[in-house]
């Protein structure tokens, strides 16, 4: 039975099963009409499952689906936009090369005659932007406009195709603080014109900052659900991964020691042959983790893969102690003791089709103990990753499991595992626990702080202020190529960092450098 | 799970996609024998027996392979770096008139030192040839598809219309025959031979209808050292993880140049072997035509053979059946362009279930994961 009206959804028992796996087992979600809904829970805990059944691209083995204290049967994701559900992806489903107006009615298009009624088009695209304070261009195209305005369009196309429940997957993984701030203001306005929302997301934060109440998952399991109100930071955590977990990571004030890598007036082009890396200057001592604070785009990426060898630097030098690699490759830096965690893992750090003993090695396939005299040791080499793969609490594969079957947390692990165990001197860590779950978080971050306090130097990256804060010893932060402050993390706060990372220096004090 | 049981399954299931395609695509055969008012049965009972109908037969389906299996390996390995040689054909020529020179220019060698120096040569020459191209990819970025083929063209001026029309000394388009030191053993003659007649089964070999020669053996062996290159050691770990992922395989500190020109010298070598092996077990010189498309048919081989070098081995043997079962389907009154339609029914049909099965793969792998 439905529960009374003031629930707009209801689902009961989900049971969905994919093969070896109970994705969804028994799982229950019931959303109030008007409220804002967090469904947390670990990589793997079955929300995207969840959610897919609610959307019609699942078709569930069991449960039955309320919506509006009806039973329904949700076929495919028509049938859900005729009810008035709408899903925001995490990756947006837009069309480059068109308007914002031609993106939001695509499928739906008012017509005169034979041909789109534009004007009628922009004015409701500019109706509902009004409505909810979502305020978009009507005439740009997509390839113009940031991550966060395409998220707005994506929010507006579920509005215009009539949704009362709004579904967002991962909605803030992509966006800057200040983005977030007024994806949340959007969500209020929303409730306030008496939408629904369910939120995806692992950020506790922000559950604790924007929702009512939520629900958890764990192991294709719904442990409970609680109002926002009565629950902490640490309650949820605990709900999501079973045990209590460490939110602050625990950490000594550093002990630096010599200066370790030096970077003199680097500058580096990105893809498309534009100074991405305009004379950044840098030093990292051993001992402690310098963090670089910024919006994503503004040469982090490049300024990593240069100091790896891994992109052309096209003037300015970089020194490990004394010695200039500037010109090295990337198996040369590698040899130098530099580790390196990239910030794509499935481009860069993994070989998706290699088994997990292959790709515990990659970078050090040429060396004792897995190779030698170019022949492979394939039983040392499994030996090895069999040994990591417990100490790093790998889960979900086997030594001989192809990569790209565990999920993106444990992935990450085995990344962490190999470049953690050739005791590194030089830590380079690139949005280290992007898109992991708290657990893994917690012990990624631990390891940081270890390597640190084995004296590695340890610089490192990342869009998620709350862990440059919590990590570094200090941060730099790089806006347009150019690092426009370093401040030590006792004098850095989020507001100040968010000012400086968008390049209003004025009102952020701080001392500044060259 | 049990990774040795999972590998053993999808090899039972890769045998019987073959077999069920290449059933299939003589059903659809019978369709074409029809139109000629053939009986289907009779030709199909021609091509079992010519390929597999008695000794003789079944050595001369090993023989029609072994350029195959070459030329299979020759676009394998460099396909597994990512790389698309499109110039077998190109590297099985120079292999072949580097061999075929190499034969019959030295003439007081003993056989000791002239065949391997003959099969060198061609090796040597087969692998420069590919090599080039990798060069050319490495330092330039000139795409390996246009230079191979373009390497194609050159080869067959250089040898053919140039090198015979040079060297030829009667109206044979040929080399001049090479020295008896460079041949490479027949089967059928080893019972003559001093050193392979202290076998004891050699006679067996002993029928003028044989055409095996030793190159059958030498492209069993290019195949298992290939195997081993690929998968036991690190040069071979380097040139998988270029072709899966060059910017990870970057990241691992891999020079892609490096494997880009090795994967070409090798798989050029490996052509070069099989045209060195037709001049010095097959025709004795080199001969216009030899080739034989041996260089294209080697692409579906390789890619039948899902870039495997084992694999290649089984397209190897596959299109060495269809080419001497053939014949016999000739003998017994089907047109040979019937043949040709029946022949290219199966590549059609075992390519495509391979396709067929890779898709079912993927689908699976999808409904796996989350």
């Amino acid at each position: 039975m439905a529960r009374e009206d003031n629930y707009i959804l209801d689902m009961q028992n989900i049971t969905k099963i994919f093969p070896g796996v109970k994705a969804n087992d028994n799982v229950n979600l019931s959303i109030k009409k008007g409220e804002i809904h967090a469904l947390v829970g670990e990589n793997g805990a079955g929300k995207t499952t969840l959610m897919n059944v609610l959307y019609g691209l699942y078709d569930p083995e069991g449960g039955q689906v309320f919506y509006e204290g009806n039973k329904v049967n949700v076929d495919g994701p028509q049938d859900a936009i005729d009810l008035g559900i709408g899903m925001v992806h995490q990756h947006f489903m837009l069309v480059d090369p068109l308007t914002v107006t031609e993106n939001i009615i695509l499928g739906n298009e008012p017509r005169k005659g034979l041909k789109i009624d534009q004007k009628k088009a922009r004015k409701e695209v500019e109706n509902i932007s009004n409505k909810y304070g979502l305020y978009v261009d009507p005439d740009a195209k997509i390839q113009d406009i940031s991550v966060g305005m395409q998220q707005r369009v994506e929010i507006i196309k579920t509005l215009y195709r009539g949704a009362d429940l709004l579904i967002f997957d991962e909605p803030t993984a992509v966006l800057t603080p200040q983005e977030i701030d007024e994806l949340f203001d959007i969500f209020r306005s929303l409730k306030e014109q008496g939408k629904t929302i369910i939120f995806i997301t692992h950020k506790l934060k922000e559950v604790k900052e924007i929702s009512d109440r939520i629900t958890v998952l764990r192991g294709g399991k719904s442990i409970d659900t609680v109002d926002t109100a009565n629950v902490s930071e640490e309650d949820v955590a605990e709900l999501m991964v079973g045990r209590p977990v460490l939110l602050e990571v625990e950490k000594t004030k550093a002990k630096p020691g010599k200066i370790f890598l030096t970077i003199e007036n680097l500058k580096v082009k990105n893809n498309r042959n534009i100074q991405a890396v305009n004379g950044v200057s840098l030093t990292v001592k051993k001992g402690e983790i310098l963090g670089i604070a910024g919006v994503e785009g503004n040469g982090q990426s490049e300024l990593i893969e240069a100091i790896t060898g891994l992109r052309k630097i096209e003037s300015g030098q970089v020194k490990i102690k004394d010695k200039e690699i500037t010109k090295f490759n990337a198996r040369e830096i590698k040899r130098e003791g530099v580790a390196h965690i990239p910030e794509d893992r499935q481009k860069r750090g993994l070989i998706m089709d290699f088994d997990l003993q292959e790709n515990m090695i990659l970078g050090y396939h040429d060396l004792e103990p897995f190779s030698k005299n170019g022949i492979m040791n394939y039983n040392n080499i499994r030996n090895y990753t069999q040994e990591l793969l417990e100490k790093f609490d790998v889960r979900g594969g086997e030594v001989t499991t192809d990569a790209k079957s565990l999920s993106g947390g444990n992935q990450q692990k085995v990344i962490v595992a190999r470049e953690f165990s050739h005791d590194p001197e030089l830590l380079i860590a690139s949005q280290p626990t992007r898109g992991v779950d708290v657990g893994s978080i917690e012990f990624i971050h631990k390891q940081i702080i270890d390597r640190r306090d084995n004296g590695a130097a340890v610089l490192l990256v990342s869009a998620e202020l709350s862990e440059i804060l919590s990590l570094s010893d200090r941060i730099a932060v790089i806006f347009e190529g150019e690092i426009v402050d370093i401040l030590d993390v006792e004098d850095a706060d989020e507001r100040k960092l968010g000012n400086l990372m968008t390049g209003s220096k004025a009102d952020a004090g701080g001392e500044s450098i060259e | 799970m049990n990774s040795k049981m999972e590998n053993f399954k999808s090899l039972l299931t890769d045998v019987g996609i073959s077999v069920l395609s290449i059933t299939v695509a003589l059903l659809f055969g019978v369709f074409f024998i029809l139109l000629t008012e053939e009986s289907p049965a009779t030709a199909y009972e021609a091509l079992y027996f010519g390929a597999f109908g008695n000794f003789r037969n079944i050595l001369n389906t090993l023989w029609r392979s072994t350029p195959l299996i070459l030329t299979g390996l020759a676009f394998a390995l460099p396909y597994r770096a990512g790389l698309i040689n499109i110039g077998a054909e190109g590297q099985f020529l120079m292999g072949g008139f580097a061999a075929g020179v190499a034969g019959y220019y030295f003439t007081s060698l003993p056989a000791i030192i002239h065949l391997p120096l003959a099969i060198l040569a061609g090796v040597v020459a087969g692998a420069l040839w590919a090599g080039l191209a990798g060069w050319l990819k490495a330092k330039m970025e000139v795409n390996e598809v246009i230079s191979t083929i373009m390497l194609n063209h050159i080869a067959v001026a250089l040898t053919i219309n140039y090198g015979i029309n040079k060297l030829r000394t009667s109206t044979r388009m040929a080399t001049p025959q090479i020295m008896e030191s460079a041949k490479l053993t027949r089967f059928k003659e080893m019972a003559d031979s001093a050193f392979w007649s202290k076998l004891p089964f050699v006679e067996v070999f002993a029928d003028p209808g044989i055409r095996l020669h030793m190159n059958f053996v030498l492209a069993l062996i290019a195949a298992v050292i290939l195997w081993y290159l690929l998968f036991k050691t690190s040069l071979g770990y380097e040139f998988r993880a270029v072709g899966l992922n060059p910017d990870g395989a970057e990241y691992g500190g891999i020079n892609a140049n490096k494997t880009i020109i090795w994967t070409m010298l090798i798989g050029g070598a490996v052509a070069g072997l099989g045209g060195a092996g037709e001049t010095l077990g097959t025709h004795l010189s080199f001969m216009a035509g030899m080739d034989a498309g041996f260089g294209f048919t080697g692409i579906a081989v390789g890619l039948i053979g899902q870039s495997h070098p084992i694999g290649a081995i089984f397209g190897g043997l596959l299109f060495g059946a269809l080419n001497q079962g053939g014949l016999e389907m000739q003998f017994a009154g089907v047109p040979s362009e019937i043949v040709n339609i029946i022949q290219a029914l199966v590549i059609f049909f075992v390519a495509s279930l391979q396709i067929i099965k890779i898709f079912m793969k993927n689908r699976r792998e999808k409904e796996g994961v989350e």
